[in-house]
């Protein structure tokens, strides 16, 4: 185990200062999810565009340096994207803290990689990998109407 | 057996943990063993093994009396009047669904209200929560003070005409609040209404004596307890239990099965269906015997030094706010640090070997009336020692180093 990897700068400048942390006005997808284990609760909200791109998106909630950092590095990565590509970020990224090495999509600029391989230091603490994952789900679940509420302890991580 | 010299008693303690000496903090939680305990297990299984109340074989006699000797040596530590209110389940939220269930069914009817209090753990409202659902009753929540307390009056105010049963904590698992139970029982048995203790952190670290308490219900959890898992008690009243109807049905409960009809066993058999948790049952006794060696007045004085240490260091820590300030305190530290989530505090210790817990501890109902998501909590048993209190600050340290530079 090693901390330094896990909490990074980035993770403590994001959880203490996490962008988006608000709600979007007018927001047209939106979706609520919680770890009831740790009790860490996020809102994420939608603005998609007539081509559905990303117009806007933002969350509330609360919860540790981990989610708040992931919550926020995952909003200020999809804003712009079109919905089929937040997708694709989203799966790369949970593969990601599952399984592989690296992010491998070609949708997301180097330094937006590496911002998110900030969070892989999660995979050595499995305890805490829900916390990373947590406004991931959320953010799918907002996009597909799937469910209401996210529940980690339904899901594979 | 010396209470400063008993870290030695738990094997645990000779292995590192990543590398650390374990600092274990998180005994509300669960306990760790002592070497009887877990040898007592072992010897069972290797040498002794046979199911129990069943067949007339050497080994099958051997483990009944082995089993009953456990029950025997509950009730004498608890004081209750006769063995037989001693019923084993699988845990104390076994015991509380057994008294929820079994009350509900026979005593409760739509509109009656059961009184719980904002600090109990899930495991003392959920089965009661079933109640709401079945029978249609309505629950009240005893509030709060601002020091983490309930109190006799705030009890006092909730008790209505419609109060059918009062089930409260003895010890709050977050703020460490040791309830006036003596007071509350008092005054519900001069209003006919019957009490459930939830003393799964009582009984762990206070003295206890059912018949001087007369509680009708008591819920115990032995891995609390310095005993195994997977096992609990119910101590109840012999005449809840005679009149209460049977939680679950199964061998070893009846005395007669027809094909027109069953008749019940005696007590406690009646509550004991199936095959029950033998080897934890027996293993149970050495815990019980572990805590008589070391005494309770002992372990009582032992964790109030401790706990009042363990205060004393983190109000000296600026960035610590401990949670709930209760007239009578037991051995659980709760708090905040400033800008830091309980999680990552509670990561940030495990690296230096401290173990401790975080969240909302199985009280969600106290955690939205104090406002908080989540809490860190350092919870002692019989093995801690000052310097684990001083591990415990010098790694918040490092967390508030690590967050806020």
């Amino acid at each position: 185990m090693n901390l330094k990897e896990l909490y990074q700068e980035i993770i403590l400048d994001h959880g203490k200062n996490p962008r988006n942390l608000r709600k979007t006005d007018n927001f047209n997808k939106d979706a609520k999810g919680h770890n009831p284990l740790c009790g860490d609760k996020v809102h994420v909200y939608l603005k998609l565009d007539e081509n559905k791109k990303v117009e806007d998106i933002s969350f509330e909630g609360e919860g540790c340096a981990i989610s708040m950092a992931s919550a926020s590095i995952m909003t200020d990565l999809v804003k712009g994207k079109d919905e089929k590509d937040v997708k694709e970020i989203v799966s790369d990224f949970l593969q990601m803290i599952k399984e592989k090495d690296e992010i491998q999509t070609n949708l997301l600029k180097e330094d937006e990689k590496t911002k998110l391989m900030c969070l892989s230091g999660v995979k050595q603490f499995p305890m805490r990998v829900k916390c990373a994952t947590l406004s991931w789900h959320t953010l799918t679940s907002a996009i597909d109407r799937s469910q209401n509420e996210i529940n980690t302890e339904n899901m594979d991580l | 057996m010396n209470i400063d010299n008993i870290k030695k008693e738990f094997p645990i303690f000779n292995n590192k943990v990543q590398n650390n000496d374990l600092v274990y903090l998180d005994s509300a939680n669960s306990s760790q063993k002592p070497q009887l305990v877990v040898d007592r297990i072992y010897d069972f299984y290797t040498k002794e093994f046979s199911n129990v109340g069943r067949s007339v074989h050497y080994l099958a006699v051997a483990a009944t009396n082995l089993y009953e000797n456990t029950r025997v040596l509950v009730q004498q530590y608890i004081n209750a009047k006769d063995k037989n209110e001693i019923v084993f389940t699988k845990g104390a939220t076994e015991a509380i669904n057994l008294v929820a269930n079994t009350f509900g069914q026979k005593f409760l009817s739509k509109g009656d209200e059961i009184l719980l209090t904002e600090l109990e753990h899930h495991s003392n409202y959920v089965p009661w929560h079933y109640l709401r659902q079945s029978k249609g009753v309505n629950i009240r929540f005893a509030e709060i003070n601002e020091n983490g307390d309930v109190t006799i009056e705030s009890i006092e105010k909730n008790i209505t005409k419609k109060t059918k049963i009062i089930a409260i904590t003895h010890l709050s698992n977050v703020t460490g609040a040791i309830l006036p139970i003596k007071e509350i029982i008092d005054l519900a048995h001069s209003k006919n209404i019957p009490v459930l203790i939830d003393g799964c952190q009582g009984a762990p670290h206070l003295k206890l004596d059912m018949q001087e308490l007369d509680c009708d219900f008591y819920a115990i959890s032995c891995h609390k307890m310095y005993g195994p898992t997977g096992l609990g008690i119910l101590y109840a009243k012999k005449k809840w239990l005679e009149e209460l109807p049977p939680y679950q049905g199964g061998g070893g409960m009846i005395r007669e099965v027809k094909k027109e009809g069953i008749t019940y066993g005696d007590l406690p058999n009646k509550f004991e269906a199936g095959t029950m948790a033998t080897a934890q049952v027996i293993a149970f006794g050495e815990s019980i015997k572990f805590l008589n060696k070391i005494g309770i007045k002992n372990i009582e004085k032992h964790e109030k030094n401790l706990t009042m240490y363990g205060e004393e260091v983190l109000r000296k820590n600026n960035s610590v706010k401990l949670i709930g300030n209760p007239k009578n305190k037991g051995s659980v530290l709760s708090f905040t640090l400033d800008g830091v989530h309980a999680h990552d505090i509670a990561t940030i210790l495990d690296e230096d070997g401290v173990a401790i817990r975080a969240g909302h501890h199985c009280c969600q109902i106290l955690h939205d009336k104090l406002g908080l998501s989540a809490t860190a909590r350092a919870s002692l048993g019989v093995y801690n020692v000052k310097e684990d209190l001083d591990k415990l600050n010098e790694s918040l340290k490092k967390c508030i180093k690590i967050f806020n530079g």
